[in-house]
């Protein structure tokens, strides 16, 4: 009704990995707050997946406002 | 246990951005809200994809994703039972039988079904149960939510509660059942990236799936079940005794599988909402279909971490622990807080907080968007100011009041949500209660639905009596040990159940066959007051089959019912 859902996901996952994806950068040094998830940086790795998910759902609202055009 | 957490600015800057754009999304659709059509059906023009997922979603409320992930740990993969036996059938059902009656019927609610199928004493009784169960159960959705921000986040009790109730009044208020909807798919899609590192993490740390298993062994042995016990679903369902459910596979069958399940899937106006506002009849009968999809892989992001948990606790050195309620006795309840804090740092945990906080809000919101709907078409507008004929000023009226019961059902809630802090038990009661509505609801509109002889009487009467028996059934039964007459047992301690679960399917099976007997019975007795045309539409025999030749061939509804039972059968296949 209205909108395209689409975009406003598609926006907020691209904001939140931007986000995630940067503190997980700057934290990268920072073994003691790592140890808990066994070494691994999940911020990261989580930050990445979902600004993949973001780009994906933002381009997929474009492709779908352009069919209606 | 100490459960509290801190949190760092990260972690509040990702809960900030998500409620920005959740409110935004109300914003966004305050112009479009301008009939009552719009607010309360959300204009019937949500693609199927949207309602799908809106339809899980509102079944994955906070208190789901920690009742699943507690019994995953106390039951382990016996749990998916309420996934692919349970839900799964149901929603096929729902799809390729019902939704056709429930959409083209052009009814707004379920209790509007019953009114256009049977009589209005029927829809009374329907509308009115439903309304004041839905508010309830929105208000102990908000406590679960105030108490869980106290015990945590450390967060004020009342200002949480307030907060909450200002968030979900905001969205609703403004964009009706399309934000409740919208932001439903938002929530659904916050959860699983919330979760999934959760879910990645332990068994990352346990060494895989056979890992885990191996470790389970000794510790399930122990509680005095086969080895593999937490790991399979139906092998050990010969006998009652020989898995934790404490039911035979006939009870697994026929209570969650089919009384309960299709009682709650297919009969409960709040998820059947989402679909009825699909855009046309293919995309309705679609979105139960293209819900049970991701569903059925549920079970791996809230259940697997769950059995995960268990082995976590019996492992030197983990320092995993949940909070006891008794020496020795822990709550389940806490499973996957517990699991945040022992594996997300800073960041991650933010995003597993806020799909906490989202999928709490999304469940009142849901509640409140099904209550102002029930309360405008069928109480409102039935017995209160019916239609005057001027359409638009109806409208607008209609509107105005969709609104106003958006308060007032915020507002009762906050007040239900005190009462919850008063009375502990209340969620236990509710849940109870709630299950003796749906299952003889179920066979009433089962009955109507495919038997177009079934009469308003016999409808009537058999949604009570099935009530009643259920009723009479929960008074003279108790789970073992059941400590609150809350649980049963108050009438008389005739039966007792080895555990709560098997007393929850057993008072459904016995509400349902009731209601159908007794409807049966009477609608051969009593004169049917609707003619066959009255009843186009609303019955199997005298509606024109669903075509659906025109539509590509993998969207139709017969394909993907195929291919959701093909999977949910592989599955159960695979953890046998």
């Amino acid at each position: 009704m209205g909108i395209d859902i689409k975009f406003p996901i598609g926006l907020m996952f691209t904001i939140l990995g931007l986000l995630i994806t940067i503190f997980g950068i700057m934290t990268n040094t920072d073994v003691p707050m790592y140890s808990r998830s066994l070494g691994i940086n999940i911020n990261l790795w989580s930050g990445a997946g979902m600004l993949v998910f973001g780009i994906i759902m933002l381009v997929f609202s474009y492709l779908t406002s352009k069919a209606k055009k | 246990m100490d459960t509290g957490f801190t949190l760092s600015w990260i972690d509040y800057a990702i809960m900030i951005v998500y409620f920005v754009f959740v409110l935004g999304i109300g914003w966004a659709l305050k112009r479009h809200m301008k009939t009552a059509n719009a607010f309360l059906e959300a204009g019937r023009a949500m693609p199927a994809w949207v309602a799908g997922l809106a339809f899980i979603s509102t079944n994955l409320g906070a208190l789901e994703v920690m009742g699943m992930t507690g019994s995953g740990a106390k039951y382990g993969m016996l749990t998916t039972h309420f996934y692919w036996i349970g839900a799964i059938p149901a929603m096929v059902f729902l799809a390729l039988f019902m939704m056709p009656f429930y959409y083209g019927s052009k009814a707004r609610s379920v209790p509007e079904y019953l009114k256009l199928r049977f009589d209005e004493k029927t829809r009374g009784l329907n509308a009115i149960l439903f309304a004041v169960m839905t508010i309830l159960a929105s208000g102990i959705s908000m406590y679960a939510l105030a108490i869980l921000m106290e015990r945590v986040l450390e967060w004020n009790f009342h200002l949480s509660l307030v907060l909450s109730a200002a968030i979900v009044l905001g969205y609703t208020y403004l964009g009706g059942l399309s934000s409740a909807i919208y932001n439903e798919v938002l929530q659904f899609f916050i959860i699983v990236f919330g979760l999934l590192p959760i879910v990645i993490l332990c068994l990352m740390d346990l060494g895989g799936w056979s890992g885990m298993k191996e470790q389970l062994a000794p510790i399930v042995s122990a509680k005095g079940f086969a080895p593999d016990t937490w790991t399979t679903t139906w092998k050990y369902t010969g006998t009652a005794s020989a898995n934790p459910m404490g039911v035979e596979w006939y009870g697994i069958f026929a209570g969650l599988g089919f009384v309960l399940s299709f009682g709650y899937w297919c009969t409960n106006f709040l998820i059947v909402q989402r679909a009825m506002s699909a855009e046309s009849p293919t995309a309705a009968r679609n979105t139960p279909l293209i819900g049970a999809l991701p569903k059925m892989f549920i079970p791996f992001l809230i259940i697997v971490p769950g059995i995960a948990a268990l082995v976590l606790l019996n492992k030197q050195g983990s320092g995993f622990t949940l909070p006891e309620i008794a020496p020795g006795q822990y709550n389940y309840d806490y499973t996957i807080i517990a699991l945040l804090k022992q594996y997300l740092p800073a960041g991650v945990l933010g995003l597993g907080i806020t799909a906490l906080l989202a999928s709490f809000m999304s469940g009142m919101a849901g509640n409140v968007s099904a209550f102002n709907t029930v309360w405008t078409y069928d109480i409102y507008q039935s017995y209160i100011r019916p239609v005057t004929g001027n359409k638009d000023a109806d409208d607008r009226h209609y509107l105005t009041v969709g609104r106003m019961a958006t308060v007032f059902g915020v507002v009762v809630s906050i007040a239900a949500a005190y009462l919850a802090s008063l009375f502990g038990n209340i969620m236990d009661f509710l849940q109870t209660i709630f299950s003796m509505i749906n299952a003889p609801l179920f066979a009433v509109i089962f009955l109507g639905m495919f038997w177009k002889r079934t009469t308003g009487h016999g409808a009537f009467i058999g949604l009570l009596s099935g009530f009643f028996v259920a009723l009479l059934h929960h008074g003279l039964t108790s789970p073992l040990g059941a400590a609150t007459l809350v649980k049963g047992g108050w009438i008389y301690h005739a039966y007792v159940y080895p555990v709560e679960m098997a007393q929850n399917f057993w008072t459904a099976i016995f509400a349902f066959t009731t209601a159908s007997i007794v409807t049966v019975a009477l609608s051969m007795i009593t004169k049917q007051l609707k003619t066959d045309d009255d009843l186009k539409g609303l019955v199997y025999s005298l509606t024109p089959k669903f075509r659906e030749e025109h539509v590509r061939w993998y969207y139709r509804s017969s394909t993907l019912a195929i291919f959701v039972l093909a999977i949910a059968g592989l599955l159960t296949i695979l953890f046998w």
